[in-house]
């Protein structure tokens, strides 16, 4: 690289303030004195210090990297079995607007003509599921962890202005906190849809055995429409969710995988000047409205 | 995705001095690597036991480890079966007449007054033969449940027929020392599983005993009103909304009684032998 270019970057950052001072400093790592000294520069200038804050706990992170393929391996399974009788659609009377699913989606992935196997592995993979979500629930009660999930009265106003934000259509930030208010929606939606599949997947599986379930839920034929359309639902979450961590940034992502996050702290008065973070601190913004 | 002590939060304490960056940035690194290490050896573990469950030696058409969870599972819904639990009963007037699917074991003609059913008595060799007239003498049980493909599908249809555990009751054969079944209190020389195989022997299904002793279990002979025909299973087929329709075996040839669970048709393809609602 050539010589001139970190010190422009520098400029840069300096010039536009955009990034933290780290991002700037790191760039000299090669540069001992250059580095120390424009650390200290910075470090002078600015009026805050990265800290670390634990985010999500091991066991979260666990928790939810088991989920992952795991409910991967039973959409996948699912499909082999649903393909031996595919007649959901959306549409009406005689248009049909979207068919579950298309023979070249089946061709395309090989789905076709597995019934036997999707049946052994979804029936298999049933227990890993249920028991990480088991395990997962059981935790989040007793960690207290619930109390940053579960949404609140203010959640679903919230939910608004974030959509609105994330659609570019309100200027003003979302509190930021460790989960806002679509994001406690969403993810208590997506357990409670988790139960649903478990609830729904056994009125089907054990139809006579847990009739009244079964009943409870519309009868066989209903339950394996319910069962179906939360699987739909799991596949919209994913993109949804894929698209807000990609635009949520590496520091939210590397929370999942290592717990913390970095964020920037004014270290006059230890309060959070940037950054996502699980400080309950940032709750206040909350509950003072 | 290791865990370290963990960073004492730095906000809300302003008694505690702020760490220094550096170290902080470095803990952050160190932190980083091993937890993606640790997430990469983790997947890394998981694809190696991926592997290891697909090299496995099939048994009965998918991997043992497979067949070993679906016949545990069997075991727990036998575990928390209950005879009193009944499948749902619909308005007869909902009933349809169901596909007909396949017609393995029904392919060679048969002639309807030369058919027998034969009954192989548990623990011994002779057979003992029933015309359709004998199963009629049993009390004519009529139900309208629904028929459940193992495709997914499920239609309703009225069913009538005579209650297997009624014929093993008349005919004590299910039971070593010839006594007569009894769902409610089943005696211990009573044989642990059924097989049920067509005339020809080329379609075979395994029952468990509670589930032939199930009061909607019928050697039925009509369908929606009308006798078989011979694709849907004339003159005498199995009905039981306790399992899925490939169990419904068609044109009864041979019933006999086992310590082990008899084989099975679609088992034998890679379904679970309990197949069990």
């Amino acid at each position: 690289m050539e010589r001139g270019a970190p010190l422009g970057r520098l400029f840069f950052y300096c010039l536009v303030c955009k990034a933290g001072p780290e991002a700037a400093s790191d760039e000299f790592e090669g540069w001992p004195v250059v580095g120390c000294t424009l650390r200290l520069l910075i470090f002078a200038a600015a009026s805050f210090m990265k800290q670390l804050v634990e985010k999500h706990p091991l066991a979260i992170r666990w928790f939810h990297w088991v989920n992952f393929p795991v409910l991967s391996l039973m959409i996948w399974s699912g499909m082999w079995i649903y393909w031996a009788n595919d007649v959901y659609r959306l549409g009406w009377g005689k248009t049909t607007l979207l068919k579950f699913f298309p023979n070249s989606f089946y061709q395309a992935f090989h789905l076709d003509h597995k019934l036997a196997q999707g049946m052994s592995w979804h029936f298999v993979l049933m227990w890993v599921f249920f028991l990480n979500g088991l395990l997962y629930v059981l935790y989040t009660l007793f960690s207290g962890e619930w109390r940053a999930l579960l949404p609140t009265r203010h959640s679903f106003k919230e939910a608004i202005q974030v959509t609105l934000f994330d659609l570019g259509l309100r200027k003003q930030h979302p509190p930021v906190r460790k989960f806002n208010g679509a994001q406690q929606i969403a993810y208590t939606s997506v357990i409670l849809m988790g139960l649903g599949s478990l609830l729904t997947g056994l009125a089907i599986y054990k139809p006579v055995q847990f009739g009244w379930l079964t009943q409870l839920l519309g009868g066989y034929e209903f339950a394996r429409i319910i069962h179906f359309a939360l699987t739909i639902g799991y596949v919209l979450f994913f993109v949804l969710h894929i698209a807000q961590v990609v635009r949520a940034g590496w520091n939210n992502f590397r929370a999942m995988v290592a717990g913390f996050e970095v964020v920037e702290v004014n270290p006059a008065t230890h309060e959070v000047t940037a950054g996502p973070t699980a400080l309950p601190a940032a709750d206040a913004s909350l509950s003072a409205k | 995705m290791t865990e370290e002590t963990p960073v004492p939060a730095p906000a809300g304490n302003p008694q505690e001095p702020l760490r220094p960056e550096a170290e902080v940035l470095a803990e952050a690194r160190r932190r980083s690597r091993r937890s993606f290490i640790g997430l990469g050896l983790a997947g890394l573990a998981g694809l190696a036991g991926w592997n290891w469950l697909i090299s496995q030696p099939t048994e009965q058409g998918i991997p043992r480890p497979l067949r070993k969870v679906l016949d545990a599972n069997g075991r727990l819904s036998g575990a928390y079966f209950k005879e009193t639990r009944l499948a749902p009963e619909f308005a007869r007037s909902r009933a349809r007449r169901p596909r007909v699917n396949g017609d393995v074991g029904l392919e060679s003609e048969l002639d309807p007054a030369a058919w027998r059913l034969r009954v192989q008595a548990y623990g011994s060799n002779t057979l003992q033969e029933f015309t359709l007239a004998d199963v009629q003498t049993l009390p004519k049980i009529e139900m309208t449940t629904e028929l459940k493909c193992i495709e997914g599908w499920s239609i309703v249809v009225h069913w009538a027929g005579a209650r297997l555990s009624d014929f093993l009751a008349k005919h004590p054969l299910a039971s070593r020392a010839g006594r007569p079944a009894d769902p409610q209190n089943p005696s211990a020389d009573l044989a642990p599983y059924v097989g049920i195989e067509t005339p020809d022997g080329l379609y075979y299904v395994g029952l468990d005993m509670a589930s032939a002793l199930h009061p909607q279990t019928l050697l039925c002979y009509e369908m929606n009103g009308q006798p078989l025909t011979p694709e849907h299973g004339a003159p005498l087929r199995l009905v039981t909304p306790l399992k899925y329709g490939i169990k419904h075996l068609k044109r009864i040839g041979t019933i006999a009684f086992a310590d082990a669970r008899p084989r099975d048709y679609w088992a034998e393809l890679g379904y679970d032998w309990d197949s069990g609602h």
